[in-house]
């Protein structure tokens, strides 16, 4: 059985930040990741991330990841396994993993689960129909492929991610005809918005869809607008010819194996879903498990990429192992992710993040 | 309303003008930024220092147009694609807009686009004048066109497809 | 359709692939996923579903949904989502639940 002193589950922004701050540190670190290249949804991000120049502002995501990955590849103290997927963790501090084809087990002192989110479904009649895709899926289409998913597109959610997917596939050369959003407000930073309504995409709120329709694949979708109280306004009913319906329609953490693990779990709905109850270092419940990105709270990448680090080097901390002043460089991070949640757009995630964690005398010595 | 269409309203608009006086005097920015999200590259990009440091991250942007030169770096470098530059002083009746462009193929100079308006209607026609697309403004090419006067202040976008070859 | 012109992206593909689908002769490039692959080449109906037979295609396309589930070289359940294209690959609609052992 191969040891480590951390084993990081999950190589997107917060894995590979997780990676870098607990290799630095001067541990010996495992990054494993289902995928067959690091990277996460870094890779389909190609707009300029938010933020500021510590979290790389400016810079698109796709060579945020290309730096943070070569800054894991140079690194001889951090080995990488691609195809690699978590299994089971066990109190034991082992972990299975099938990589490649071979059952493996790999013990670690402490683990980083940086494993994500998924996309959420919406329950309408045809939601099963070819052509009808998760934002992220459309996304990994485009963006990594370079196939579009369709002709006419309707877009349902005008959270960041349904904004800045609709932009992307303009980019793509593909027509979106609509963005849907049930909700009375935009939900995603409005110059998403602004930058796709001036390319001519319209965006309906209280609005949303009845159906797809199509045989064998989607044909059209049927739209109908919402009153105050989510109920459709008899009449607005209409039928958009579409080729493609994409879903926008939020995201939830993928904290299975940390279910499997016993942590203590909580449902917070500011968070996306059920988290993991944690310390103010992202460490869990299990002292030997930390969490971090948006596995511990649905967020934007720049925080999953400070909370990896934070994660990090906290994990490198407990084992004794901090080379660099890992003190200073905890409470930066901590620093950083506070100035990212303190405007108005952070305030869903400070009254969830308030509900998930433990109070000073529930804490790990 | 902004927060229901993504289109500014006149009010918003009004906000973050600069003063008829700054506009007549020529290029100068239009930072069409209404919400307070964590993000500053405008700030730190700017040379002329005509856009100030934040004190907090999730601040709109504190903007002296009086320091503005209208250079158009901050155009490129706007994760939001928010700003623009306006030259009202282009001509006796036509302005100048520079606005952030990453759309393939880019327009030629010289060629006649339809022009947008916020709202992504088409308003007009538009002249390319210049196409800057250097390695330090990484694919967010800033794209001048210039317009009849009347429209400096609506015009926000060219139409897609208008650009085709 | 494949993206000729990006104004972000480049994409480099790599050599071409030939597979198979339902006996009928495709080609995709190196390192794409069989789903992406029959994308390009218009294919969107992947498998039929297990009770009602309804079409089905790929949803997530990161290997979690089981939407796209196919019958690759006699294997049934195959996340066509990640597989990767390889030379010679034979690739079938999936109809309903595949038994384990190849037979489908």
């Amino acid at each position: 059985m191969e040891r480590f002193n951390i084993c990081i589950i999950g190589g997107g922004p917060a894995g590979l930040r997780a990676a870098i701050a607990a290799g630095s540190a001067g541990a010996g670190v495992l990054l494993i990741d289902e995928n067959d290249r690091l990277g996460g949804q870094l890779i389909k991000q190609t707009h300029m991330f938010f933020g500021s120049e510590k979290q790389d502002a400016g810079t698109r995501g796709i060579d945020i990841a290309e730096q943070l990955v070569n800054k894991v590849q140079g690194m001889t103290n951090v080995k990488v396994y691609l195809r690699c997927a978590a299994l089971g963790l066990y109190d034991d501090k082992v972990l299975t993993v099938l990589h490649e084809t071979k059952y493996r087990k790999i013990r670690a002192e402490k683990f980083i689960v940086a494993t994500g989110a998924s996309e959420r479904m919406l329950a309408f009649p045809g939601n099963d129909l070819p052509g009808v895709y998760g934002a992220g899926a459309v996304q990994t289409l485009m963006n990594v492929y370079g196939i579009v998913p369709g002709q006419r597109v309707l877009m349902i959610g005008a959270g960041n991610i349904g904004l800045i997917v609709s932009y992307q596939l303009l980019q793509a050369g593909v027509e979106v005809v609509a963005i849907l959003e049930g909700s009375p407000y935009i939900g995603g930073y409005l110059v998403h918005a602004s930058k796709v309504r001036r390319a001519g995409v319209p965006i309906l709120t209280s609005h949303t869809i009845m159906q797809a329709i199509g045989t064998n694949a989607v044909q059209a979708a049927e739209i109908c607008a919402l009153d105050s109280h989510w109920a459709r306004l008899p009449g607005s009913e209409k039928t958009l010819e579409v080729d493609t319906i994409c879903l926008a329609v939020g995201l939830s953490p993928l904290s299975d194996l940390l279910w499997q693990a016993q942590c203590r779990l909580t449902y917070i709905a500011e968070l996306g879903g059920h988290v993991a109850w944690r310390d103010a270092n992202l460490c869990t419940s299990e002292p030997h498990i930390y969490i971090a990105g948006d596995v511990a709270g649905v967020e934007e990448a720049s925080s999953a990429m400070v909370e990896g680090e934070l994660a990090g080097l906290a994990a490198a901390k407990s084992l004794g192992l901090a080379r660099v002043d890992v003190d200073t460089a905890m409470s930066q991070a901590r620093e950083q992710l506070i100035a990212l949640r303190a405007g108005p757009v952070g305030e869903k995630i400070r009254t969830g993040l308030a509900l998930a964690q433990m109070r000073e005398d529930e804490q790990h010595a | 309303m902004l927060k229901q269409t993504g289109v500014p309203s006149a009010d918003d608009l009004k906000r973050v003008s600069p003063s008829e006086e700054r506009l007549a005097l020529g290029p100068v920015a239009i930072i069409e930024c209404f919400q307070k999200i964590p993000c500053n590259p405008c700030a730190t990009s700017c040379p002329q220092g005509a856009i100030k440091p934040f004190v907090d991250i999730n601040d709109l942007p504190d903007f002296d147009p009086a320091l503005c030169n209208g250079c158009a770096i901050c155009v490129a470098n706007c994760p939001g694609l928010a700003i623009f530059v306006v030259d009202e002083r282009y001509s006796e009746d036509t302005a100048l807009i520079k606005l952030p462009y990453e759309f393939a193929p880019l327009p030629e100079v010289g060629a006649m686009v339809g022009v947008l308006n916020r709202g992504g209607q088409q308003i007009a026609l538009g002249k390319i004048v210049r196409v800057q697309n250097p390695p330090r403004f990484d694919r967010t090419a800033v794209v001048h066109v210039e317009v009849p006067k009347c429209w400096a202040r609506e015009v926000r976008f060219l139409a897609l497809g208008a650009n085709k070859r | 359709m494949r993206i000729k012109e990006h104004p972000i992206l480049k994409f480099e593909r790599g050599k071409t692939i030939r597979f198979s689908y339902n006996g009928q002769e495709l080609v995709g490039y190196e390192g794409e996923t069989i789903a992406a692959a029959l994308h390009a080449a218009g294919i969107k109906e992947l498998s039929k579903s297990a009770v009602l037979h309804r079409p089905r295609g790929f949803f997530c396309a990161i290997g979690t949904c089981s939407s796209c589930l196919m019958v690759v070289d006699g294997v049934p359940n195959v996340r066509v989502c990640v597989e990767r294209l390889v030379e010679g690959m034979v690739v079938e609609t999936q109809q309903g639940r595949g038994e384990l052992g190849g037979a489908v």
